[in-house]
């Protein structure tokens, strides 16, 4: 089961970069959003984002948490697995907040539909959208498409795609997983 | 893949640590959800739980009832004193007829030891027990250990003292197996009258005097007096009971140090303990009573969807 590199550091570097600056656009000073990276991939993407804000354009307040979603998923009576879920440190009233998920790669559309469901428990967002590095095009099982997208991909239904976050080397990868 | 490795929850003694753990996991994840603005979530959608309590409660019915609406479940409550079973229908009749609703799961409370663990052999339900007889009360000792937890940080190598009626104690029982299994020391305190036989089998000792076994604990767990269970005197009065066994803030005070007070209520104030302290600073029996909804929703999530894996 090969590693094949779709996205290397540099590439991936640039796009979170170009990512930030879109929110930047839309969002004036964030003193009206909040960022929520969803639990556990979207987690890394997130922080990165509110790194390159705080530390590129000197935001100083930015109301950003990570959200888990495992107990809101519509799978719990067919996907054998047990659903453990992460942990959430969302302590954020969202209303009439402009809201921002984070994910790193937009697949079916469940995670996010999970999400919608999920952010209700903390309010009413003025309106949401969606940050995603990732999107996997014609893959959808759910009419939900992206805000800002980092790279589209087209792979085959028995391909994942994985992104490897870490300080030094981000990169995003193809694994088969047949 | 991690899972429970039972099906039913019958008693601690079925569990092992590898299972407590991953309670807690869950359970920590339900209690922040329960602290939402919106404390609900959809997992159990279009499951239903029989609620079925052969036994007064108020706390753990409510508890597991909270629970059960808290993750979308549906809820069926039944008690015996409003039953067919006053017109004479036998146990098993009752629990099959209520099955024949189509019910997934039973939180089953009864007077006699090994009922719920009788009906998990004839029936394709989940069991949860909510306290047979003197037996195990398995969701009361998961909070319980959770709620130290909570306190302490962590359970291993913790001396924890359960005072009072341990003979009718299935509170005590369940406590013994939970906190011995998380590496904590155990000792129990009472007359010896309340005492059950060969209990000290099970690894925990035992010291007839109260202030002596304080200076020993970290935290204590007061037991209440079942008068309800007592066919016979145990002690020579109430009075004589509260003044070797009745902790108050003189007993509390003499120590120089704080420990943590639980009680798995409901409390005879006065008697178990003075309301001076079960609501002082020390206490945590109201955290016991919040962490026992998140300890049961991460119970029945678990459960439920080990049924679905079958």
């Amino acid at each position: 089961m090969g590693q094949h590199i779709l996205f290397n550091h540099s590439q991936v570097n640039i796009c979170l970069e170009r990512l930030a600056y879109q929110l930047l656009e839309n969002h004036d000073d964030f003193s009206e959003t909040v960022l929520i990276g969803l639990q556990p991939r979207g987690r890394f993407l997130s922080e990165n984002m509110v790194n390159i804000l705080k530390n590129k354009y000197d935001l100083r307040e930015l109301d950003y948490g990570y959200l888990d979603i495992t107990f809101f998923r519509d799978d719990f009576r067919t996907k054998s697995d047990i659903l453990i879920p992460n942990e959430s440190n969302f302590k954020l009233n969202v209303n009439n907040k402009k809201v921002v998920f984070i994910d790193d790669v937009l697949y079916t559309g469940r995670t996010i539909r999970a999400a919608l469901t999920a952010i209700e428990s903390f309010g009413r967002p003025k309106s949401i959208e969606l940050l995603i590095l990732i999107n996997r095009r014609y893959s959808r099982e759910l009419p939900i498409q992206a805000d800002y997208k980092g790279f589209n991909v087209d792979v085959y239904e028995d391909q994942k795609v994985y992104v490897n976050w870490s300080e030094k080397n981000n990169y995003v990868y193809l694994e088969n997983i047949k | 893949m991690e899972s429970l490795s039972v099906d039913n929850l019958i008693g601690i003694k079925n569990l092992n640590i590898n299972d407590i753990k991953l309670i807690f996991k869950t359970a920590d994840n339900f209690k922040e959800i329960i602290n939402r603005p919106i404390k609900k979530v959809p997992s159990l959608r279009d499951i239903t739980i029989a609620n079925l309590f052969f036994e007064n409660s108020t706390r753990t019915k409510l508890s597991f009832e909270l629970a059960e609406k808290r993750l979308s479940a549906d809820v069926l409550n039944f008690s015996a004193s409003q039953s067919s079973l006053k017109k004479g229908e036998s146990l098993i009749d009752t629990i099959n007829n209520i099955l024949s609703m189509k019910v997934d799961m039973i939180v089953i409370r009864h007077p006699n030891a090994g009922v719920p663990e009788y009906i998990s052999a004839k029936v394709d339900a989940t069991i949860i027990n909510a306290g047979d007889g003197a037996h195990e009360h398995p969701t009361q000792a998961l909070l319980d250990s959770y709620s130290i937890r909570e306190s302490l940080g962590e359970i291993k190598n913790k001396n924890i003292l359960i005072v009072g009626d341990i003979i009718h104690s299935r509170v005590a029982l369940s406590n013994i197996f939970a906190l011995k299994m998380q590496g904590a020391n155990v000792k129990l305190c009472g007359p010896n009258s309340l005492m059950p036989k060969y209990i000290d089998k099970l690894g925990v000792e035992i010291i007839n005097n109260l202030d002596d076994a304080l200076q020993w604990c970290d935290v204590v767990n007061m037991l209440r007096i079942q008068n309800e269970r007592m066919n016979k005197s145990f002690f020579p009065s109430l009075r004589e009971y509260v003044k070797l066994y009745g902790l108050n803030y003189e007993r509390l005070s003499k120590l120089n140090r704080d420990i943590i007070i639980m009680h798995p209520g409901p409390i005879n104030r006065g008697v178990e303990l003075t309301s001076e302290l079960a609501d002082s600073k020390n206490s945590i029996i109201l955290d016991q009573v919040e962490n026992g909804v998140a300890i049961r929703m991460a119970v029945i999530y678990l459960l439920a969807k080990q049924k679905f894996n079958r």
